[in-house]
Parts: C-alpha cells; sequence; structure tokens
C-alpha cells in the first residue's frame, strides 16, 4: 500500500518530518494527529506524492515516488483517494461534475458510470444537491462531495486531510460513519485531524491505530487516546 | 476548462486578420505567377519589327521587310499591324483619341517564331539590306528582368504566406500559455485527481485549433469577398493579369482554414505540454 522509511521533509531549512518510518496495512484504520502545523498535511502529501520526501523513501502502492513519471503518478493517484483540506473543486463544474472528473480524467466514459454515479451521490447524502455548484454547498456538503470524489474510483486507500475541520460534530459523525462504512469495505483509511473527540468516537466503533506527529516524528499514541 | 470571456475573441480576430492577409499572399504569389508564365509564353515567341521611315518610304520598306520575314526559316507569320491595332496598343497612355496620322508613329510588324525560332543576327542583316528603317526587337532584352522581377514577386508572396503562418503560431503559443498560466488552480486539482498532461493539454488544444480555424474561416471569407471585389484585368485595360484568382485557383483559399487549424493545434499542444512540463 503505502510506505514511508525514515521520510523526512524540509521547507527551506525548516525541518518539518524528520525520519518518519509508516507503513499504512490493507485494511487498516489510521488517524495521523498532532498540533496544528505539526506537519500532519506534508506527511499526507508524502502519501500521494504531492511532494517529494527530501530524505528516506517513500512508496506508494509498491513503487517508489521518485522514480514516477508524471504520467505514472497520475496513474497512481487513480488510485489512492484523497480528501483534500480545501477539497479542491473546480467551481465552474456542477457536484456532479466534480464528482466524476476522475472517471473523465482517466479515460473511462461518464455516461456508462451515470447509475453508479448516482448511487454514490445518494449513498453520502447529495443527490439533492447534484446540478449545485460548488460555491453553492455547505462546508459539510463540500466535504461529503469531497469523499464521494475521493472514492468514485474504488481505490483501495483514503486519506483525508482534516475532513471535519469546517463542520459540526453531527456532520463529523456523519463523515465518519461513511468513512467506518469504506473501511469495512476493506479500504484502507488515514485521516489527518486534530480532532480528539473524532478520534475518541472512532475507537469506540473500530480497532483504529493513532499516530501522533510530534517534533517531526511519528510515535504511536498511548491508550490515553 | 472554466469558459473565458472577451480574451476568446481576441484570438478569433487575430487567427482571422492573419488568414485575411493570408489570402491576398496567396493571390499575389498565384497572380505574378500566372505573370511570369503569361509574359514568358507570349514574349518568347514573338518578335517586333519596327519600321522608322520617311512617309513615302513606310509602304515600300514594309512590304520589304515583310517580304523578307515571309522568307526566313523560323518565322511562322509576319503581319504588320493595322492603323486601329497600333490605336489600341498606345490608348493606355495616350487617350482613346489618337490622331495617328498626326504623329510620326513607326510601322509595327507582329513577328511569330516557328519550332526552334529564327537566326536574329542573320535576319537583322537581310532587314539591313532590304529595308534599312526595319529594327528587329526579339524582346530578349527586356523580358528577362520582368520575368525575374515576376518571379521575385511571386517569391515574396509565398514567403509573406509563411511569415502570415508563422505569426499565427507565434500568437496561438502566447494566447496558450497566458490561458495555462491562468488555469494554474485548475491543472493543479486536475493532476490531484490523476490526469496525465496529455489529458490537461487536449483541453486547451482542443480550444485553440477551434478558434484559430474558426477565426481563419471568416478571415478567408472576407478575403475572398475583397478579391472578388477587385477590378478585372480587362478593366484595368490588359497591363495587369490582375491580382485574383481564377478558375480551380478559387479553391486554395479553402485551405487556409484547415491549415490554421493545424497550426493552431500543432502550436497549442506544443506551448502546453512545455508549460505543463515546468509547473510543479
Amino acid at each position: 500500500m503505502i510506505e514511508l522509511h525514515k521520510a523526512g521533509y524540509s521547507y527551506g531549512q525548516d525541518a518539518i518530518l524528520r525520519d518518519v518510518s509508516l507503513q499504512l496495512a490493507p485494511g487498516s484504520f489510521h488517524f495521523l494527529t498532532g498540533p496544528s502545523g505539526a506537519g500532519k498535511s506534508t506527511l499526507l502529501k508524502l502519501c500521494y506524492g504531492d511532494l517529494l520526501a527530501n530524505t528516506g523513501t517513500v512508496k506508494l502502492l509498491g513503487q517508489d515516488a521518485r522514480d514516477l513519471s508524471r504520467d505514472a503518478l497520475a496513474k497512481v493517484r487513480q488510485r489512492i483517494g484523497v480528501v483534500h483540506q480545501d477539497c479542491q473543486f473546480l467551481d465552474h463544474l456542477s457536484i456532479t461534475q466534480n464528482v466524476a472528473l476522475p472517471l473523465s480524467v482517466s479515460g473511462r466514459d461518464v455516461e456508462a458510470e451515470a447509475e453508479n454515479l448516482a448511487q454514490l451521490l445518494a449513498w453520502v447524502g447529495l443527490s439533492p444537491r447534484a446540478h449545485a455548484l460548488p460555491p453553492e454547498l455547505s462546508g459539510g456538503e463540500r466535504q461529503r462531495a469531497a469523499l464521494a470524489r475521493a472514492i468514485i474510483m474504488g481505490p483501495d486507500v483514503i486519506l483525508a486531510d482534516e475532513p471535519t475541520g469546517n463542520v459540526d460534530w453531527e456532520m463529523s459523525q456523519r463523515l465518519l460513519s461513511l468513512l467506518l462504512e469504506l473501511n469495512k469495505m476493506g479500504k484502507t483509511v488515514l485521516i489527518a485531524t486534530h480532532d480528539l473527540g473524532l478520534i475518541r468516537a472512532a475507537k469506540a466503533q473500530v480497532s483504529a491505530r493513532v499516530l501522533r506527529l510530534t517534533d517531526g516524528s511519528v510515535q504511536l499514541a498511548g491508550a490515553d487516546l | 476548462m472554466p469558459p473565458t470571456g472577451f480574451t476568446v475573441w481576441l484570438t478569433v480576430f487575430s487567427a482571422a486578420a492573419m488568414a485575411f492577409l493570408a489570402v491576398f499572399a496567396l493571390a499575389l504569389s498565384l497572380a505574378t505567377e500566372r505573370m511570369s508564365v503569361r509574359w514568358g509564353q507570349e514574349l518568347a515567341r514573338t518578335s517586333t519589327v519596327r519600321i522608322s521611315a520617311p512617309a513615302a518610304q513606310e509602304t515600300l520598306q514594309t512590304a520589304a521587310a515583310l517580304n523578307v520575314l515571309q522568307t526566313t526559316p523560323g518565322v511562322a507569320s509576319a503581319r504588320a499591324l493595322s492603323d486601329a491595332e497600333q490605336e489600341a496598343l498606345l490608348a493606355p497612355w495616350f487617350g482613346a483619341d489618337l490622331p495617328l496620322d498626326a504623329l510620326p508613329i513607326p510601322r509595327l510588324i507582329e513577328v511569330v517564331e516557328a519550332g526552334a525560332g529564327y537566326d536574329a543576327e542573320g535576319l537583322r542583316a537581310r532587314l539591313a539590306a532590304e529595308a534599312p528603317g526595319a529594327i528587329l526587337d526579339d524582346h530578349t532584352r527586356w523580358r528577362r528582368p520582368l520575368i525575374e522581377a515576376a518571379n521575385r514577386l511571386r517569391t515574396i508572396g509565398w514567403v509573406s504566406l509563411l511569415l502570415i503562418m508563422s505569426s499565427m503560431a507565434a500568437m496561438i503559443t502566447l494566447a496558450a500559455q497566458s490561458a495555462l498560466s491562468a488555469n494554474s488552480g485548475v491543472i493543479r486539482t486536475l493532476r490531484l485527481v490523476g490526469a496525465r498532461d496529455s489529458y490537461i493539454a487536449r483541453a486547451f488544444v482542443h480550444r485553440f485549433t477551434m478558434r484559430a480555424a474558426l477565426g481563419a474561416g471568416l478571415g478567408t471569407v472576407l478575403a475572398m469577398g475583397a478579391v472578388a471585389a477587385l477590378p478585372k484585368a480587362d478593366m484595368a485595360g490588359g497591363f495587369l493579369t490582375g491580382l485574383g484568382f481564377s478558375g480551380a485557383s478559387w479553391l486554395l483559399p479553402l485551405l487556409i482554414p484547415p491549415l490554421a487549424g493545424a497550426v493552431g493545434f500543432a502550436a497549442t499542444r506544443a506551448a502546453a505540454l512545455r508549460a505543463l512540463r515546468k509547473m510543479p
């Protein structure tokens, strides 16, 4: 799946990550927590090739990220679903078109997948908003749409960067339940969040590994979490 | 890609303007080619004998010159131009009401060559003996410079066409680069969901190819209309062959829109892939 071995990343002179070793086993559920600015998003970006580690190695689906050509990286990204912190929608396209974007760019026939697309939107509760534009959606609706787009290609790994950052508790629970459902289907899930309440709620339902990012390194969180 | 505003019309307008100029450059090239061929063909097979003699001698010397010409090997025919024909030749310069009898205009004899032609030096010698006032002009003196000038004009026309297409490619490249830069956010999102550079480039290539072809189509139609409205060769007194198209050559400008589309395709694709390689 995704492996980091003594990976490090620096923004200029600032070392954000140091000697991070991490392995996301198939079907596992992980939380990555830490204070704001600890490097959670940076670590997630290493996990889908948006950044290249300065030191150590990062393997994406068995391939060294440094050896991937741009086209090869594109192909890997089609198999890793990412829920970005800022959702990354195209505001001139409807939610349906945004969710279908991975299908379009991979050359699949969007028309032929229309039924699957509708079912997916219904699953995340966005059927009534299928034709709305991203700026017209609430925070929770945007996160659910981002989740739908992340899983439309049936990836084996789902990475979510602060998926509950801009939503209320009720919506957080709803998003969490969707992710838990995906994990039950065998997907590997990694959620970067500083929401300890969310982590505790998840641990009550699933055997989740909690990784704490402190001073640039990752440690397994103790039983207090 | 997001819809663009008025800038789309700038690309269309530029392509239309370039195509408009291209049609005229093409017309110039074809017209000068016709002119070159016409001068080469007509003048190569004809000569003129000019009889400059006092009025009392003119008829006699004309008859003597005709006799020499008709007995010269390589001369297919020789014919003295009538007063009306000479008047028509001089009309473009002196006007229609030319008092020929009041002017000392030499009698002209039109000579048409046959086969490999005649011996010019030998003919001059015979004319000097039989009709001293007869001067042979075999047109070589001024035929070559005219043909060279026409050929150069034709080359300039084709070079102009090439420059116009190159300018179109440059303008489309600049427009495509600008569009790519303005859509960097869209490109980033597409890459994050797994789009390859070829997919992203295709969106721009399609858009700019269509704009180039559409603009070029408009410009070509307008230019063909303008060319059709130009005065005809006979209205210009036959001095020019006419800057325009004739017969099947009217189909040639129709190649400009697809050519512009091809230029747009190549220029945008190259610009897009180059820019995408540089984008993180």
